[in-house]
Protein backbone atom coordinates (compact mmCIF):
# COMPACT_ATOMS: atom_id res chain seq x y z
CA UNK A 1 0.00 0.00 0.00
CA UNK A 2 1.41 3.63 -0.69
CA UNK A 3 1.02 5.55 1.91
CA UNK A 4 2.80 8.39 -0.17
CA UNK A 5 2.90 9.31 -3.69
CA UNK A 6 5.45 11.65 -5.46
CA UNK A 7 4.27 12.68 -8.24
CA UNK A 8 6.44 14.61 -11.44
CA UNK A 9 7.59 16.82 -8.79
CA UNK A 10 9.66 19.87 -10.17
CA UNK A 11 11.52 22.25 -8.61
CA UNK A 12 13.43 24.61 -10.43
CA UNK A 13 15.98 27.46 -9.08
CA UNK A 14 16.00 30.12 -11.81
CA UNK A 15 17.50 28.02 -14.78
CA UNK A 16 18.75 25.20 -12.16
CA UNK A 17 15.99 21.89 -12.01
CA UNK A 18 17.27 21.35 -8.61
CA UNK A 19 14.29 18.12 -8.26
CA UNK A 20 12.82 17.12 -12.14
CA UNK A 21 9.63 15.28 -12.87
CA UNK A 22 10.28 13.00 -10.14
CA UNK A 23 7.72 10.30 -9.32
CA UNK A 24 7.73 7.75 -7.05
CA UNK A 25 5.52 5.37 -4.02
CA UNK A 26 6.13 5.20 -0.53
CA UNK A 27 5.06 2.08 0.75
CA UNK A 28 3.50 1.84 4.56
CA UNK A 29 6.60 0.68 6.78
CA UNK A 30 9.21 0.49 4.42
CA UNK A 31 12.64 2.24 4.64
CA UNK A 32 13.16 4.17 1.24
CA UNK A 33 16.27 5.32 0.57
CA UNK A 34 17.13 8.41 -1.58
CA UNK A 35 20.89 8.73 -2.47
CA UNK A 36 22.52 10.26 -5.72
CA UNK A 37 26.05 12.39 -5.69
CA UNK A 38 26.29 15.95 -4.04
CA UNK A 39 24.07 18.51 -5.64
CA UNK A 40 21.53 15.80 -7.30
CA UNK A 41 18.41 17.25 -5.60
CA UNK A 42 17.47 14.56 -1.98
CA UNK A 43 17.50 17.16 0.29
CA UNK A 44 15.60 19.52 -2.19
CA UNK A 45 13.14 16.83 -2.54
CA UNK A 46 12.86 16.50 1.11
CA UNK A 47 12.22 20.24 1.51
CA UNK A 48 9.32 19.64 -1.18
CA UNK A 49 7.49 17.09 0.37
CA UNK A 50 7.54 18.96 3.38
CA UNK A 51 6.68 21.76 1.99
CA UNK A 52 9.66 23.99 3.26
CA UNK A 53 9.60 24.95 -0.19
CA UNK A 54 7.12 25.50 -2.49
CA UNK A 55 6.86 23.35 -5.56
CA UNK A 56 7.17 24.50 -8.94
CA UNK A 57 4.97 21.50 -10.26
CA UNK A 58 4.02 18.24 -9.32
CA UNK A 59 2.33 17.25 -6.48
CA UNK A 60 2.82 15.05 -3.49
CA UNK A 61 0.10 12.86 -1.63
CA UNK A 62 -0.43 11.47 1.26
CA UNK A 63 -2.74 8.61 2.47
CA UNK A 64 -4.82 10.23 -0.54
CA UNK A 65 -4.73 13.34 0.12
CA UNK A 66 -2.67 16.50 -2.12
CA UNK A 67 -0.45 18.13 0.38
CA UNK A 68 1.79 19.74 -1.91
CA UNK A 69 0.74 23.48 -1.31
CA UNK A 70 0.07 23.54 2.67
CA UNK A 71 1.98 25.18 5.37
CA UNK A 72 5.20 23.45 6.99
CA UNK A 73 3.18 22.46 10.53
CA UNK A 74 0.62 21.77 8.54
CA UNK A 75 1.88 18.91 6.54
CA UNK A 76 3.73 18.61 10.37
CA UNK A 77 0.39 17.63 12.06
CA UNK A 78 -0.64 15.24 9.48
CA UNK A 79 2.34 12.89 10.49
CA UNK A 80 5.14 14.13 8.01
CA UNK A 81 8.10 14.73 9.56
CA UNK A 82 11.05 16.28 8.63
CA UNK A 83 14.82 15.93 10.46
CA UNK A 84 17.54 19.02 8.78
CA UNK A 85 20.63 17.83 7.12
CA UNK A 86 22.52 20.16 9.11
CA UNK A 87 22.19 19.18 13.13
CA UNK A 88 19.42 21.37 13.75
CA UNK A 89 18.53 21.32 17.55
CA UNK A 90 17.40 23.75 19.91
CA UNK A 91 21.13 24.49 21.15
CA UNK A 92 20.57 26.13 24.46
CA UNK A 93 17.32 23.53 25.74
CA UNK A 94 18.55 20.66 27.63
CA UNK A 95 18.46 17.21 25.83
CA UNK A 96 15.44 16.22 27.53
CA UNK A 97 13.38 19.90 26.71
CA UNK A 98 14.13 19.36 22.87
CA UNK A 99 12.64 15.75 22.85
CA UNK A 100 9.59 17.38 25.06
CA UNK A 101 9.17 20.89 23.01
CA UNK A 102 9.08 17.93 19.48
CA UNK A 103 6.24 16.35 21.37
CA UNK A 104 3.83 19.79 20.65
CA UNK A 105 1.91 18.37 17.93
CA UNK A 106 0.36 15.79 19.81
CA UNK A 107 -0.83 18.50 23.17
CA UNK A 108 -4.30 18.51 23.30
CA UNK A 109 -4.61 21.74 25.55
CA UNK A 110 -5.36 24.87 24.00
CA UNK A 111 -2.68 27.97 23.74
CA UNK A 112 -5.03 29.45 26.72
CA UNK A 113 -5.05 26.30 28.49
CA UNK A 114 -1.52 26.12 28.50
CA UNK A 115 -1.30 29.93 30.26
CA UNK A 116 -3.90 28.49 33.10
CA UNK A 117 -2.44 25.45 33.44
CA UNK A 118 -5.35 23.48 32.48
CA UNK A 119 -5.31 19.98 34.06
CA UNK A 120 -5.16 19.13 30.10
CA UNK A 121 -2.36 20.96 30.09
CA UNK A 122 -0.69 19.24 32.84
CA UNK A 123 -1.42 15.83 31.96
CA UNK A 124 -0.04 16.51 28.61
CA UNK A 125 2.90 17.74 30.24
CA UNK A 126 3.53 14.69 32.14
CA UNK A 127 2.66 12.24 29.36
CA UNK A 128 5.23 14.29 26.78
CA UNK A 129 8.10 14.32 29.71
CA UNK A 130 7.71 10.51 30.12
CA UNK A 131 7.59 9.49 26.45
CA UNK A 132 10.40 11.85 25.94
CA UNK A 133 13.37 10.21 28.72
CA UNK A 134 11.32 6.93 26.90
CA UNK A 135 12.70 7.72 23.37
CA UNK A 136 16.15 9.02 24.77
CA UNK A 137 16.64 5.71 26.58
CA UNK A 138 15.68 4.38 23.51
CA UNK A 139 18.47 5.58 21.43
CA UNK A 140 21.09 5.60 24.13
CA UNK A 141 21.51 9.17 25.07
CA UNK A 142 19.16 9.13 28.37
CA UNK A 143 22.16 9.46 30.25
CA UNK A 144 23.18 13.00 29.05
CA UNK A 145 19.25 14.07 29.14
CA UNK A 146 20.30 17.60 31.56
CA UNK A 147 22.63 18.75 29.00
CA UNK A 148 22.72 21.47 27.49
CA UNK A 149 22.21 20.43 23.78
CA UNK A 150 25.09 22.38 21.96
CA UNK A 151 27.22 20.51 24.41
CA UNK A 152 26.56 17.03 23.28
CA UNK A 153 29.70 15.48 20.44
CA UNK A 154 28.34 14.96 17.26
CA UNK A 155 26.64 11.41 17.23
CA UNK A 156 24.87 12.12 19.92
CA UNK A 157 23.52 15.36 18.51
CA UNK A 158 21.84 12.84 15.63
CA UNK A 159 20.85 11.18 18.28
CA UNK A 160 19.05 13.61 19.42
CA UNK A 161 17.95 14.71 15.91
CA UNK A 162 15.79 11.62 15.52
CA UNK A 163 14.42 11.33 18.68
CA UNK A 164 12.76 14.50 18.06
CA UNK A 165 11.18 13.47 14.97
CA UNK A 166 10.25 10.26 17.24
CA UNK A 167 8.52 12.40 19.21
CA UNK A 168 6.61 13.58 16.72
CA UNK A 169 4.97 10.22 16.17
CA UNK A 170 5.11 10.75 12.48
CA UNK A 171 3.34 7.99 9.55
CA UNK A 172 6.59 9.21 7.81
CA UNK A 173 9.77 10.64 9.11
CA UNK A 174 12.48 12.09 6.85
CA UNK A 175 16.13 11.63 7.74
CA UNK A 176 18.40 13.99 5.97
CA UNK A 177 21.79 12.33 6.39
CA UNK A 178 21.63 10.80 9.60
CA UNK A 179 25.00 8.81 9.88
CA UNK A 180 26.75 12.23 8.28
CA UNK A 181 30.56 12.35 10.46
CA UNK A 182 29.80 9.32 12.13
CA UNK A 183 32.91 6.27 12.44
CA UNK A 184 31.67 2.63 11.67
CA UNK A 185 30.39 1.79 15.16
CA UNK A 186 28.45 5.06 15.59
CA UNK A 187 26.96 3.98 12.25
CA UNK A 188 26.29 -0.06 13.21
CA UNK A 189 24.43 1.42 16.30
CA UNK A 190 22.19 4.56 14.19
CA UNK A 191 21.18 1.97 11.93
CA UNK A 192 19.73 0.00 14.76
CA UNK A 193 17.90 3.36 15.77
CA UNK A 194 16.87 3.44 12.42
CA UNK A 195 15.21 0.05 12.15
CA UNK A 196 14.15 0.79 15.80
CA UNK A 197 12.01 3.61 14.57
CA UNK A 198 10.09 1.91 11.57
CA UNK A 199 9.99 -1.44 13.95
CA UNK A 200 6.98 1.07 15.88
CA UNK A 201 5.47 1.54 12.69
CA UNK A 202 7.01 4.63 11.19
CA UNK A 203 7.66 4.79 7.61
CA UNK A 204 11.25 6.26 6.78
CA UNK A 205 12.26 8.10 4.48
CA UNK A 206 16.02 8.35 4.40
CA UNK A 207 19.07 10.55 2.32
CA UNK A 208 22.08 9.01 3.18
CA UNK A 209 25.84 8.54 1.45
CA UNK A 210 27.09 5.98 3.25
CA UNK A 211 26.57 3.22 0.85
CA UNK A 212 27.23 0.11 2.68
CA UNK A 213 24.67 1.56 5.43
CA UNK A 214 22.33 2.25 2.45
CA UNK A 215 22.60 -1.16 1.54
CA UNK A 216 21.98 -2.84 4.50
CA UNK A 217 19.11 -0.96 6.10
CA UNK A 218 16.86 0.07 2.90
CA UNK A 219 13.99 -2.11 1.31
CA UNK A 220 14.37 -0.29 -1.12
CA UNK A 221 16.26 2.89 -3.29
CA UNK A 222 15.54 5.75 -5.17
CA UNK A 223 18.45 7.47 -7.38
CA UNK A 224 18.66 11.23 -8.47
CA UNK A 225 21.02 12.32 -10.36
CA UNK A 226 20.89 16.17 -11.65
CA UNK A 227 17.51 16.12 -10.34
CA UNK A 228 16.31 13.28 -12.42
CA UNK A 229 14.72 9.84 -10.98
CA UNK A 230 17.16 7.34 -12.86
CA UNK A 231 16.60 4.44 -11.14
CA UNK A 232 14.37 2.35 -8.50
CA UNK A 233 14.92 -0.40 -7.15
CA UNK A 234 15.89 -2.97 -4.27
CA UNK A 235 19.35 -2.48 -2.92
CA UNK A 236 20.68 -5.55 -4.93
CA UNK A 237 18.88 -3.80 -8.13
CA UNK A 238 20.21 -0.97 -7.52
CA UNK A 239 23.77 -2.15 -6.97
CA UNK A 240 24.07 -3.26 -10.68
CA UNK A 241 22.47 -1.15 -12.44
CA UNK A 242 24.30 0.72 -14.96
CA UNK A 243 22.72 4.17 -15.15
CA UNK A 244 23.69 4.08 -11.26
CA UNK A 245 27.30 2.62 -12.06
CA UNK A 246 27.39 5.43 -14.15
CA UNK A 247 26.43 8.44 -12.32
CA UNK A 248 28.58 7.49 -9.58
CA UNK A 249 31.47 6.90 -12.50
CA UNK A 250 35.09 6.54 -10.91
CA UNK A 251 33.79 6.61 -6.93
CA UNK A 252 31.33 3.36 -7.20
CA UNK A 253 34.26 1.11 -5.29
CA UNK A 254 33.74 3.24 -2.09
CA UNK A 255 30.28 4.90 -3.00
CA UNK A 256 28.26 1.81 -3.66
CA UNK A 257 30.22 -0.55 -1.66
CA UNK A 258 30.38 -3.17 -4.35
CA UNK B 1 14.39 26.65 44.63
CA UNK B 2 10.64 25.00 45.71
CA UNK B 3 7.49 26.50 44.45
CA UNK B 4 6.50 27.44 47.99
CA UNK B 5 9.30 29.16 49.15
CA UNK B 6 9.25 31.10 45.25
CA UNK B 7 6.02 32.17 46.55
CA UNK B 8 6.97 33.25 50.01
CA UNK B 9 9.62 35.22 47.99
CA UNK B 10 7.76 36.64 45.56
CA UNK B 11 4.54 37.99 48.37
CA UNK B 12 7.02 39.25 50.64
CA UNK B 13 8.69 41.13 47.97
CA UNK B 14 5.54 42.67 46.94
CA UNK B 15 4.44 43.42 50.49
CA UNK B 16 7.96 45.01 51.41
CA UNK B 17 7.43 47.39 47.77
CA UNK B 18 3.65 48.01 48.66
CA UNK B 19 4.61 48.87 51.79
CA UNK B 20 8.11 50.27 52.13
CA UNK B 21 7.70 52.30 49.29
CA UNK B 22 5.59 54.72 50.44
CA UNK B 23 6.54 54.76 54.02
CA UNK B 24 10.56 55.67 52.38
CA UNK B 25 8.62 58.69 50.40
CA UNK B 26 6.53 59.85 52.46
CA UNK B 27 6.14 63.43 52.45
CA UNK B 28 8.73 63.82 48.97
CA UNK B 29 5.75 63.16 46.40
CA UNK B 30 8.95 63.69 43.67
CA UNK B 31 10.37 60.21 44.90
CA UNK B 32 7.45 58.50 44.61
CA UNK B 33 6.33 59.53 41.24
CA UNK B 34 9.51 58.48 40.18
CA UNK B 35 8.99 55.33 41.18
CA UNK B 36 5.94 55.13 40.06
CA UNK B 37 6.78 56.37 36.40
CA UNK B 38 9.26 53.18 36.89
CA UNK B 39 6.59 51.10 37.13
CA UNK B 40 5.04 52.07 34.14
CA UNK B 41 7.89 51.77 31.93
CA UNK B 42 8.25 48.30 33.37
CA UNK B 43 4.85 47.56 32.03
CA UNK B 44 5.58 48.49 28.53
CA UNK B 45 9.18 47.11 28.52
CA UNK B 46 7.67 43.97 29.85
CA UNK B 47 6.33 43.61 26.03
CA UNK B 48 9.48 44.47 24.68
CA UNK B 49 11.62 41.69 26.72
CA UNK B 50 8.77 39.12 25.73
CA UNK B 51 9.43 39.70 21.67
CA UNK B 52 13.22 39.37 22.46
CA UNK B 53 12.14 36.02 23.93
CA UNK B 54 10.82 35.04 20.95
CA UNK B 55 14.00 35.90 18.87
CA UNK B 56 12.85 39.38 17.47
CA UNK B 57 13.62 42.91 18.13
CA UNK B 58 11.14 45.52 19.07
CA UNK B 59 12.07 48.81 18.16
CA UNK B 60 8.51 50.21 18.28
CA UNK B 61 7.05 49.77 21.82
CA UNK B 62 6.64 53.99 22.26
CA UNK B 63 4.45 53.63 19.05
CA UNK B 64 1.71 51.51 20.84
CA UNK B 65 1.87 53.31 23.88
CA UNK B 66 0.95 55.94 22.43
CA UNK B 67 -1.59 54.43 20.82
CA UNK B 68 -2.98 52.94 24.00
CA UNK B 69 -2.52 56.55 25.39
CA UNK B 70 -4.40 58.30 23.18
CA UNK B 71 -7.21 55.76 23.38
CA UNK B 72 -7.47 55.95 26.62
CA UNK B 73 -7.81 59.96 26.77
CA UNK B 74 -10.58 60.11 23.90
CA UNK B 75 -12.33 57.36 25.60
CA UNK B 76 -11.90 59.71 28.95
CA UNK B 77 -12.33 63.02 27.42
CA UNK B 78 -14.68 62.52 24.19
CA UNK B 79 -16.88 59.64 25.16
CA UNK B 80 -16.93 60.29 28.88
CA UNK B 81 -16.21 56.63 29.57
CA UNK B 82 -14.70 55.84 33.33
CA UNK B 83 -10.96 55.23 33.31
CA UNK B 84 -11.67 51.96 34.48
CA UNK B 85 -13.30 50.97 31.43
CA UNK B 86 -10.93 53.44 29.29
CA UNK B 87 -7.28 51.42 30.41
CA UNK B 88 -8.22 48.13 29.13
CA UNK B 89 -10.01 49.33 25.78
CA UNK B 90 -6.67 51.14 25.33
CA UNK B 91 -4.60 48.12 25.48
CA UNK B 92 -7.38 45.95 23.47
CA UNK B 93 -6.89 49.01 20.75
CA UNK B 94 -3.12 49.23 21.09
CA UNK B 95 -3.40 45.29 20.40
CA UNK B 96 -5.54 45.68 17.53
CA UNK B 97 -3.42 47.83 15.77
CA UNK B 98 -0.26 45.58 16.98
CA UNK B 99 -2.00 42.51 15.42
CA UNK B 100 -3.04 44.25 12.31
CA UNK B 101 0.59 45.61 11.60
CA UNK B 102 2.16 42.32 12.92
CA UNK B 103 0.03 39.65 10.72
CA UNK B 104 2.25 40.80 7.35
CA UNK B 105 5.01 42.91 9.47
CA UNK B 106 5.96 39.12 11.01
CA UNK B 107 6.25 37.26 8.32
CA UNK B 108 9.47 39.66 7.52
CA UNK B 109 12.51 38.27 8.66
CA UNK B 110 14.39 39.49 11.56
CA UNK B 111 16.51 42.57 10.35
CA UNK B 112 13.52 43.91 8.22
CA UNK B 113 11.10 43.72 11.21
CA UNK B 114 13.00 45.58 13.52
CA UNK B 115 13.91 48.19 10.89
CA UNK B 116 10.27 48.76 10.24
CA UNK B 117 9.67 48.78 14.12
CA UNK B 118 12.18 51.59 14.26
CA UNK B 119 10.21 53.83 12.15
CA UNK B 120 6.53 53.02 14.16
CA UNK B 121 6.90 55.66 16.72
CA UNK B 122 7.81 58.38 14.70
CA UNK B 123 5.06 57.37 12.20
CA UNK B 124 2.65 57.42 15.59
CA UNK B 125 3.91 60.50 16.46
CA UNK B 126 3.41 62.40 13.14
CA UNK B 127 0.32 60.92 12.52
CA UNK B 128 -0.82 62.28 16.00
CA UNK B 129 0.34 65.32 15.08
CA UNK B 130 -1.72 65.56 11.84
CA UNK B 131 -4.97 64.08 12.89
CA UNK B 132 -5.98 66.76 14.83
CA UNK B 133 -10.19 66.30 14.49
CA UNK B 134 -9.17 63.59 17.05
CA UNK B 135 -6.17 63.78 18.75
CA UNK B 136 -6.22 67.38 18.97
CA UNK B 137 -2.94 67.56 16.64
CA UNK B 138 0.05 68.94 18.46
CA UNK B 139 -2.15 70.78 21.28
CA UNK B 140 -2.18 67.34 23.00
CA UNK B 141 -5.03 66.48 25.05
CA UNK B 142 -5.27 68.09 28.35
CA UNK B 143 -7.14 68.31 31.92
CA UNK B 144 -7.66 64.51 31.77
CA UNK B 145 -9.41 63.59 34.79
CA UNK B 146 -7.88 61.07 37.41
CA UNK B 147 -9.30 57.99 37.55
CA UNK B 148 -13.07 57.94 39.17
CA UNK B 149 -14.94 55.88 41.93
CA UNK B 150 -15.28 52.35 40.59
CA UNK B 151 -18.19 50.49 42.32
CA UNK B 152 -19.45 47.16 41.53
CA UNK B 153 -23.07 46.57 42.89
CA UNK B 154 -22.77 49.29 44.30
CA UNK B 155 -19.81 48.23 46.43
CA UNK B 156 -17.12 50.99 46.03
CA UNK B 157 -13.67 48.76 45.25
CA UNK B 158 -11.73 51.67 44.14
CA UNK B 159 -12.90 55.24 45.48
CA UNK B 160 -12.48 58.23 43.72
CA UNK B 161 -8.81 59.10 43.22
CA UNK B 162 -9.75 63.17 43.55
CA UNK B 163 -10.59 61.87 47.62
CA UNK B 164 -7.16 60.14 48.50
CA UNK B 165 -3.63 61.19 48.30
CA UNK B 166 -3.19 61.21 44.48
CA UNK B 167 0.49 60.38 44.64
CA UNK B 168 -0.10 57.47 46.66
CA UNK B 169 -3.24 56.18 44.70
CA UNK B 170 -1.16 56.69 41.46
CA UNK B 171 1.67 54.56 42.49
CA UNK B 172 -0.66 51.80 43.77
CA UNK B 173 -2.18 51.45 40.80
CA UNK B 174 1.49 51.46 38.94
CA UNK B 175 1.92 48.58 41.96
CA UNK B 176 -1.05 46.58 41.11
CA UNK B 177 -0.03 46.66 37.09
CA UNK B 178 3.28 45.85 37.58
CA UNK B 179 2.61 42.63 39.55
CA UNK B 180 -0.31 41.68 37.32
CA UNK B 181 1.78 42.45 33.85
CA UNK B 182 4.96 40.41 35.83
CA UNK B 183 2.34 37.35 36.90
CA UNK B 184 0.96 37.21 33.55
CA UNK B 185 4.99 37.29 31.82
CA UNK B 186 6.11 34.74 34.16
CA UNK B 187 2.99 32.56 33.76
CA UNK B 188 3.38 32.48 30.39
CA UNK B 189 7.51 32.06 29.90
CA UNK B 190 7.15 28.85 32.90
CA UNK B 191 4.43 27.28 30.56
CA UNK B 192 4.28 25.28 27.73
CA UNK B 193 3.50 28.65 25.88
CA UNK B 194 7.24 29.47 26.93
CA UNK B 195 8.85 26.31 25.88
CA UNK B 196 7.13 27.52 22.45
CA UNK B 197 8.00 30.76 22.72
CA UNK B 198 12.05 29.45 23.53
CA UNK B 199 11.87 27.24 20.34
CA UNK B 200 11.06 30.16 17.83
CA UNK B 201 13.96 32.17 19.75
CA UNK B 202 16.17 28.97 18.84
CA UNK B 203 15.09 28.25 15.50
CA UNK B 204 12.09 28.94 14.01
CA UNK B 205 12.41 26.04 11.31
CA UNK B 206 13.15 23.86 13.68
CA UNK B 207 9.61 24.53 15.31
CA UNK B 208 7.65 24.86 12.34
CA UNK B 209 9.04 21.15 11.09
CA UNK B 210 7.39 19.64 14.96
CA UNK B 211 3.85 21.17 13.67
CA UNK B 212 4.41 24.65 15.53
CA UNK B 213 2.31 27.10 13.88
CA UNK B 214 5.33 29.74 13.95
CA UNK B 215 3.12 32.73 12.24
CA UNK B 216 0.06 32.34 14.92
CA UNK B 217 3.02 32.37 17.96
CA UNK B 218 4.69 35.35 16.78
CA UNK B 219 1.50 37.19 16.12
CA UNK B 220 0.57 35.82 19.83
CA UNK B 221 3.81 37.16 21.19
CA UNK B 222 3.03 40.98 19.56
CA UNK B 223 -0.49 40.94 20.84
CA UNK B 224 0.61 40.67 25.18
CA UNK B 225 3.49 42.98 23.75
CA UNK B 226 0.97 45.75 22.72
CA UNK B 227 -1.68 45.10 25.04
CA UNK B 228 0.93 46.26 27.73
CA UNK B 229 2.17 48.89 25.93
CA UNK B 230 -1.44 50.49 25.39
CA UNK B 231 -2.35 49.55 29.56
CA UNK B 232 0.94 51.66 30.35
CA UNK B 233 0.51 54.08 27.76
CA UNK B 234 -3.25 54.57 29.92
CA UNK B 235 -1.61 54.65 32.93
CA UNK B 236 0.97 57.52 31.76
CA UNK B 237 -1.88 59.37 30.67
CA UNK B 238 -3.67 59.60 33.98
CA UNK B 239 -0.86 59.91 35.54
CA UNK B 240 0.54 62.79 33.52
CA UNK B 241 -3.53 63.83 33.21
CA UNK B 242 -2.16 65.36 29.35
CA UNK B 243 -1.00 63.30 26.54
CA UNK B 244 1.14 64.87 23.17
CA UNK B 245 2.04 63.18 20.40
CA UNK B 246 5.94 63.55 21.68
CA UNK B 247 4.64 61.83 25.36
CA UNK B 248 6.27 58.50 24.08
CA UNK B 249 9.22 59.44 21.33
CA UNK B 250 11.87 57.30 19.63
CA UNK B 251 14.59 57.77 22.33
CA UNK B 252 11.89 56.03 24.64
CA UNK B 253 11.62 53.14 22.42
CA UNK B 254 15.09 52.30 22.11
CA UNK B 255 15.47 53.13 25.90
CA UNK B 256 13.27 50.56 26.83
CA UNK B 257 15.66 48.05 24.56
CA UNK B 258 18.36 49.14 26.72
CA UNK B 259 16.66 48.37 30.13
CA UNK B 260 15.85 44.81 28.97
CA UNK B 261 19.09 44.21 27.94
CA UNK B 262 20.91 45.89 31.47
CA UNK B 263 18.35 43.71 33.13
CA UNK B 264 18.76 40.81 31.12
CA UNK B 265 16.94 39.11 28.01
CA UNK B 266 17.02 35.29 29.87
CA UNK B 267 15.19 36.68 32.70
CA UNK B 268 11.50 37.64 32.79
CA UNK B 269 12.08 39.73 35.25
CA UNK B 270 14.83 41.53 33.63
CA UNK B 271 13.25 44.14 32.16
CA UNK B 272 11.49 45.20 35.54
CA UNK B 273 15.28 45.31 37.32
CA UNK B 274 16.67 47.11 33.86
CA UNK B 275 13.68 49.59 33.91
CA UNK B 276 14.16 50.23 38.01
CA UNK B 277 17.58 50.80 37.86
CA UNK B 278 18.44 52.52 35.39
CA UNK B 279 15.26 55.24 35.02
CA UNK B 280 16.12 55.96 38.70
CA UNK B 281 18.88 56.03 38.34
CA UNK B 282 19.00 58.66 36.12
CA UNK B 283 16.59 60.53 38.39
CA UNK B 284 18.49 60.17 41.37
CA UNK B 285 21.64 61.85 39.55
CA UNK B 286 19.73 64.77 37.98
CA UNK B 287 22.81 66.62 37.17
CA UNK B 288 23.98 64.40 34.39
CA UNK B 289 20.71 64.49 32.55
CA UNK B 290 22.32 66.20 29.88
CA UNK B 291 24.69 63.33 29.57
CA UNK B 292 21.95 60.66 29.65
CA UNK B 293 21.98 59.29 26.06
CA UNK B 294 25.79 59.41 25.61
CA UNK B 295 26.26 57.49 28.91
CA UNK B 296 22.98 54.82 28.35
CA UNK B 297 25.43 54.41 25.12
CA UNK B 298 28.67 53.21 27.40
CA UNK B 299 26.41 51.77 29.56
CA UNK B 300 24.78 49.04 26.71
CA UNK B 301 28.46 48.51 25.14
CA UNK B 302 29.68 48.11 28.84
CA UNK B 303 26.69 45.61 29.48
CA UNK B 304 27.43 43.45 26.08
CA UNK B 305 30.97 43.45 26.83
CA UNK B 306 30.88 42.23 30.12
CA UNK B 307 27.49 41.21 31.01
CA UNK B 308 26.14 39.77 27.98
CA UNK B 309 23.50 37.93 29.76
CA UNK B 310 22.54 41.17 32.02
CA UNK B 311 22.90 42.02 35.50
CA UNK B 312 20.00 39.66 36.69
CA UNK B 313 23.01 37.16 35.62
CA UNK B 314 25.15 38.04 38.37
CA UNK B 315 25.06 35.32 41.54
CA UNK B 316 26.78 34.74 44.77
CA UNK B 317 28.21 32.61 44.83
CA UNK B 318 27.05 29.41 46.74
CA UNK B 319 24.18 31.49 47.62
CA UNK B 320 22.30 30.99 44.80
CA UNK B 321 23.44 28.31 42.11
CA UNK B 322 24.53 29.64 39.01
CA UNK B 323 22.06 29.50 35.88
CA UNK B 324 22.39 29.73 32.42
CA UNK B 325 19.78 31.37 30.83
CA UNK B 326 18.52 30.94 27.30
CA UNK B 327 19.64 33.98 25.51
CA UNK B 328 17.73 34.77 21.85
CA UNK B 329 19.87 33.47 19.02
CA UNK B 330 19.61 35.43 16.26
CA UNK B 331 15.97 35.14 14.50
CA UNK B 332 16.08 32.17 11.90
CA UNK B 333 15.88 32.29 8.61
CA UNK B 334 14.09 30.73 5.52
N1 LIG C 1 17.53 27.71 -2.22
C1 LIG C 1 18.21 27.40 -3.33
N2 LIG C 1 18.41 28.31 -4.31
C2 LIG C 1 19.09 28.00 -5.43
N3 LIG C 1 19.62 26.79 -5.68
C3 LIG C 1 19.48 25.83 -4.75
C4 LIG C 1 18.77 26.09 -3.52
N4 LIG C 1 18.77 24.95 -2.79
C5 LIG C 1 19.45 24.03 -3.51
N5 LIG C 1 19.87 24.55 -4.68
C6 LIG C 1 20.61 23.83 -5.73
O1 LIG C 1 19.85 22.72 -6.09
C7 LIG C 1 20.70 21.60 -6.32
C8 LIG C 1 20.28 20.45 -5.44
O2 LIG C 1 20.58 20.76 -4.08
P1 LIG C 1 20.29 19.78 -2.88
O3 LIG C 1 20.67 20.47 -1.63
O4 LIG C 1 18.91 19.29 -2.99
O5 LIG C 1 21.31 18.59 -3.18
P2 LIG C 1 21.61 17.28 -2.34
O6 LIG C 1 21.33 16.16 -3.22
O7 LIG C 1 20.92 17.34 -1.03
O8 LIG C 1 23.17 17.42 -2.13
P3 LIG C 1 24.09 16.96 -0.89
O9 LIG C 1 24.31 15.51 -1.07
O10 LIG C 1 25.34 17.74 -1.09
O11 LIG C 1 23.36 17.31 0.36
C9 LIG C 1 22.12 22.08 -6.07
O12 LIG C 1 22.69 22.40 -7.31
C10 LIG C 1 21.94 23.31 -5.23
O13 LIG C 1 22.97 24.23 -5.46
MG1 LIG D 1 21.48 17.46 0.91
Amino acid sequence: MAIMEVVKLTKRFGGLAAVNNVSFDVHEGEILSVIGPNGAGKSTLFKLISSFLPATSGKVVFRGEDITSQKPHVVARKGVIRTFQETTIFRDMTVLDNVVVAHHLHSKASLIGFFLGTRVARDDEAGFRRSAEEIIDFLGIGQMRDEAAKNLPHGHLRALGMAMGMAAAPKILLLDEPFAGMNAEETESALGMVRGIRGRGITVLLVEHDMPAVMKVSDRIVVLNFGEMIAEGAPSEIQENEAVIEAYLGREDEELGI
Amino acid sequence: MTRNRKITLAAVAIALYLIGVPWLCAGRNYYLGVVTTASGLAVICAGVWLIFYIGRINIGQGAFALIGGYAAAIAVTKWGLSFWIAMPFAGLASMLVGMLIGLPLLRLKGVYFSMITLSLTETARLAAQSLKAVTNGPNGILNIPLPGELSIFGVTVIPDFATLNKHRALFYLGAVLLVVTYAVIHRVVNSRLGWLFRSLQQNEDLASSFGVNVPMLRVIAFAICTFFAGVGGAFFVVMQQSIYPATFAVQDSTYFLLYCFIGGLGFVFGPLVGTFILYMGFEVLQGFKEYQPLLYALLMIGVMLWLPNGLLSIRLPKFLPPKTPSRPASGGDI
